[in-house]
């Protein structure tokens, strides 16, 4: 294990146990709130927990029993370095004194920094901006140069904090691409919102909600088949949780939804049936025929989702074309019906 | 009001200014008759003590006035008379100082003088230094304090120092007389030269040494009734207290030596 | 007016309402006229050699130089005290803010003696410079303690501000990046803050320039060695105003000159 993480930071309700390993990358994915940037903060040395151990490539960053910390490595000697949603690049330096920051505050001669400083410019494909002022370049050009000069530190661990969120959406593929290409065989953590992030960049995922990690595991497992509603949300699936009764989830308020499951499960215990919501067919009325699963609803929201409309109720969602939109003559206050094929739904135990 | 008035002394003295020696004409009362309203008297800052007990005995002789004060650096007092502040009497700290008055002609009458004072020799309680004598202020080593030469303590300075035949090299030429006491008293100074007064009003605070030569340096104070009085009886009637036999026995008390 | 001039006009003055030139020019006028009544009170033909008599010179050469020392000492004592004030949390940090003020609220004859109570030969430290061999009394060095005691609070509270709108972002991007405390305050923070503990310099100068009361009352006055051009001044208005307000417009020109070329050259980006 490269990272072994323990933290419990009590202002904040956050108690989170995190490992990654060498060479690794891992997602940590939450709604707002749920505890991320808490976990980064600790994690870089910006945040004492209240009680806690943090181990990276076998140096104890912190322990903490309760009253004060016995061990506490301050940030500038972790070998943890994060890259923000802000590239904060020191206004009053150039972009590669920038980069070479990290290299001259561990002792390197100018010279030897900004070598280093140019290499990883050319690195992130930023050098050509060498000698301009952080206040001449855009976002997406600032964040790159940002990412050169976390890495021209050579960390032990990169955290990336919602690296992405406050880059142009077109721009960002390009960005995403390099971060892939950059995070390959690095211990790093991902902080996103962003499913592509996830998808494109991790390894791994642990899913946080209200401080506590909810879910974890491979990424694809954990994108196609979620256990926490946050991953289900992101992932673009519905979820229903519930109790499991044969290939049969039954939520505790009454939903039941049939479908197929790879392995046997034992009714009674917890189970999760996700279906995609292009797989949902909306009607006014229970339909007849072979969709076995039937959920009423009440249409909450209708909103475009690529070419198609996504229509939500409280608990689900519902891709349909526009011309069916029309059809149906669907607002929000609707009932509907939510139909889908037990053969597009996959249970598993939870 | 009319009971009062009749259990006065009617004998008038003092409702005129102007040409009286300082002897004081007048028997010791300080003035009688129906004076009222008040007065503000502009006096240099050494005749703090003595002109407000004398201000009192004023509203005391006279029920219902007021006499307020200005004590200050006279030549502070005489630049806001020249540019019009509103004042009944001045007193200033030399003649001098007296003459930016009279000579553009703020005066209701020719000044009189009233009282003189002459320099001495003040040292902190137990004289660290060792001084006896005049001359000891030049001992190199000796930390002495002086008034800068500009102000009217300070010219008198130089004048006994040219008396003596000496030069002096202060460690520091002061504002007014307040900031060589202060030095003094405060232990920085080995010595200072202030006046007489000075010395007395301080107490026990400073030991006072007397030098031979401060004769060649006596400074008189005149005191005279200005022409932009809104008073001018009750501003008379405090110049005759000042030079009357009860004023010059308060004078007399606070060290001031008679006027020439 | 053309659309396109009114509209560059309007956003320049962008939150600035027509009414406020009003008592902005009041508050000016009331600055600037006192300096002009004094400008007319000058016989020109003698301003010459009042400001370069042998007194005017040393006066102005000690009040140069007192107060550069005066603001070298404020940086040097005030970055820290800002530093600690504003980015670190104490019990009675409150307290220590307003005591920082102490020398703004008294009056400067009042820090003299307060000076004079702490380091004169009686004073509370008193023995301890005797034994030393230090004495202050009556020495330049008194003059610089005292401008440096009214003006320290100047610089302290404009960088204090100054860091406490900054924020510690930056700084904290230094931490990760490997910088040590020391190299975080010198080479992230300082640089980061730099205009607002350029201007509060300028007003620590400008108010030991004009330091009086502190300096007459601990330093004592004799020429060359603690009269200051202040205490000149005030010396001169005894037996010759024309001088006081001759060597009163020196002062102020001298200031503006210091200040401008300290002004002048912050206005880089």
């Amino acid at each position: 294990m490269s990272l072994r993480a323990e933290l419990v930071v009590r202002d904040r309700d956050v108690e989170v146990t995190l490992t990654v390993g060498h060479g690794e990358t891992v997602a940590l994915l939450g709604p707002n709130g749920s505890g991320k940037s808490t976990t980064v903060s600790a994690l870089a040395g910006l945040l004492c927990p209240d009680t806690g151990e943090v181990e990276l490539d076998d140096r104890t960053l912190v322990r903490a029993t309760g009253r004060a910390a016995d061990v506490w490595v301050p940030p500038h000697d972790r070998g943890v370095a994060v890259l923000a949603q802000e590239p904060l690049l020191f206004p009053h330096l150039n972009v590669l004194d920038n980069v070479a920051f990290g290299p001259r505050s561990a002792g390197m001669p100018r010279g030897r920094a900004r070598e280093r400083a140019r290499h990883w410019l050319d690195e992130v494909g930023a050098v050509e901006l060498a000698a301009r002022r952080p206040g001449e370049l855009s976002g997406g050009q600032a964040q790159r140069v940002a990412l050169a000069r976390a890495l021209a530190t050579e960390p032990r661990l990169l955290l990336l904090d919602e690296p992405l969120s406050a880059i142009d959406v077109a721009l960002a593929p390009a960005l995403r691409q390099l971060l892939r290409r950059v995070l390959r065989g690095r211990a790093a953590i991902v902080v996103t919102h962003d499913v592509l992030d996830a998808a494109l960049l991790a390894d791994r995922v642990v899913v946080l909600e209200q401080g506590r990690v909810v879910e974890q595991g491979p990424t694809n497992q954990v994108l196609a088949r979620p256990t926490s509603d946050f991953a289900a949300r992101i992932a673009g699936l519905n979820l229903v949780r519930g109790r499991a009764e044969g290939e049969t989830v039954v939520s505790d308020t009454g939903l039941v939804v049939a479908g197929l499951s790879d392995e046997p499960l034992s009714d009674g215990l917890g189970a999760i049936a996700v279906f995609s919501p292009s797989a949902v067919g909306i009607y006014r009325e229970a339909p007849q025929g072979s969709p076995r699963n039937a959920i009423r609803g009440v249409v909450t929201e209708i909103e475009p989702h690529g070419h198609q409309v996504r229509v939500r109720t409280e608990h689900l969602a519902a891709d349909i074309t526009p011309a069916a939109l029309a059809e149906l003559d669907l607002v929000p206050g609707s009932p509907v019906v939510f139909s889908v094929k037990a053969s597009e739904v996959a249970v598993y135990a939870a | 009001m009319a009971l009062a008035a009749l259990a006065l002394p009617t004998a008038s003295c003092g409702s005129e200014a102007g040409s009286r020696q300082g002897g004081g004409a007048s028997s010791g009362s300080p003035g009688s008759g129906a004076l009222t309203g008040e007065i503000t008297v502009y006096a240099a800052a050494s005749l703090k003590q003595t002109f407000t007990q004398i201000g009192a005995q004023v509203e005391a002789a006279h029920p219902g006035t007021k006499v307020r004060f200005s004590f200050a650096g006279s030549s502070d007092l005489a630049a806001q008379i020249q540019q019009g502040a509103p004042a009944d009497v001045f007193a200033s700290a030399d003649p001098a100082t007296m003459a930016k008055v009279t000579k553009p002609g703020l005066t209701a009458a020719p000044p009189v003088d009233f009282a003189s004072n002459t320099l001495e020799i003040a040292v902190p309680p137990g004289n660290p230094a060792q001084v006896t004598s005049l001359a000891d202020l030049a001992k190199p080593g000796v930390k002495a304090v002086v008034c800068a030469p500009q102000v009217p303590c300070g010219n008198a300075s130089v004048k006994v120092e040219e008396a003596a035949g000496l030069t002096l090299k202060p460690v520091s030429e002061e504002q007014s007389v307040t900031d060589v006491l202060g030095k003094v008293i405060a232990g920085e100074a080995d010595a200072g030269l202030v006046y007489l007064t000075d010395v007395k009003a301080v107490g026990d605070k400073v030991e006072g040494i007397e030098f031979p030569e401060s004769s060649a340096a006596v400074n008189v104070y005149p005191v005279a009734v200005l022409r932009s009085s809104r008073n001018p009886a009750l501003a008379s009637a405090f110049l005759d207290a000042v030079t009357g036999a009860q004023g010059q026995a308060v004078l007399a008390a606070a060290g001031f030596g008679k006027a020439p | 007016m053309t659309a396109a001039a009114t509209t560059q006009r309007s956003a320049r003055r962008l939150g600035v309402p027509a009414w406020v030139f009003l008592p902005a020019s009041v508050g000016a006028l009331f600055v600037a006229l006192p300096l002009v009544a004094m400008l007319t009170r000058i016989e020109w033909r003698h301003f010459g050699t009042l400001i370069t008599s042998d007194s005017s010179l040393a006066a102005l050469e000690l009040s140069l130089r007192t107060a550069a020392a005066s603001t070298v000492l404020c940086v040097l004592f005030g970055v820290p005290m800002a530093l600690v004030l504003a980015r670190t949390s104490f019990w009675g940090q409150g307290v220590a803010r307003a005591l920082v003020l102490l020398p703004l609220v008294l009056p400067p004859v009042v820090c003299g003696i307060a000076l004079l109570y702490t380091f004169g030969r009686k004073g509370l430290l008193g023995n301890t410079m005797e034994v030393l061999g230090l004495q202050v009394a009556f020495s330049t060095a008194a003059v610089v303690m005292a401008q440096t005691f009214v003006a320290l609070p100047f610089l302290v509270v404009s960088l204090d501000g100054a860091l406490r709108t900054a924020g510690t972002r930056y700084e904290a991007v230094a931490a990760t990046l490997g910088a040590r405390p020391t190299r975080v305050f010198l080479r992230v923070t300082l640089p980061l803050v730099l205009p607002g503990l350029a201007s509060g310099a300028v007003l620590s100068f400008a108010r030991a320039l004009g330091e009086f009361g502190a300096t007459i009352t601990f330093a004592g006055s004799l020429q060359g060695v603690t009269r200051t051009l202040p205490l000149e001044i005030y010396l001169q208005r005894e037996t010759d105003p024309q001088a006081a307000v001759a060597l009163s417009l020196l002062l102020v020109f001298v200031a503006t000159l210091v200040i401008g070329l300290i002004t002048r050259s912050r206005v880089a980006p």
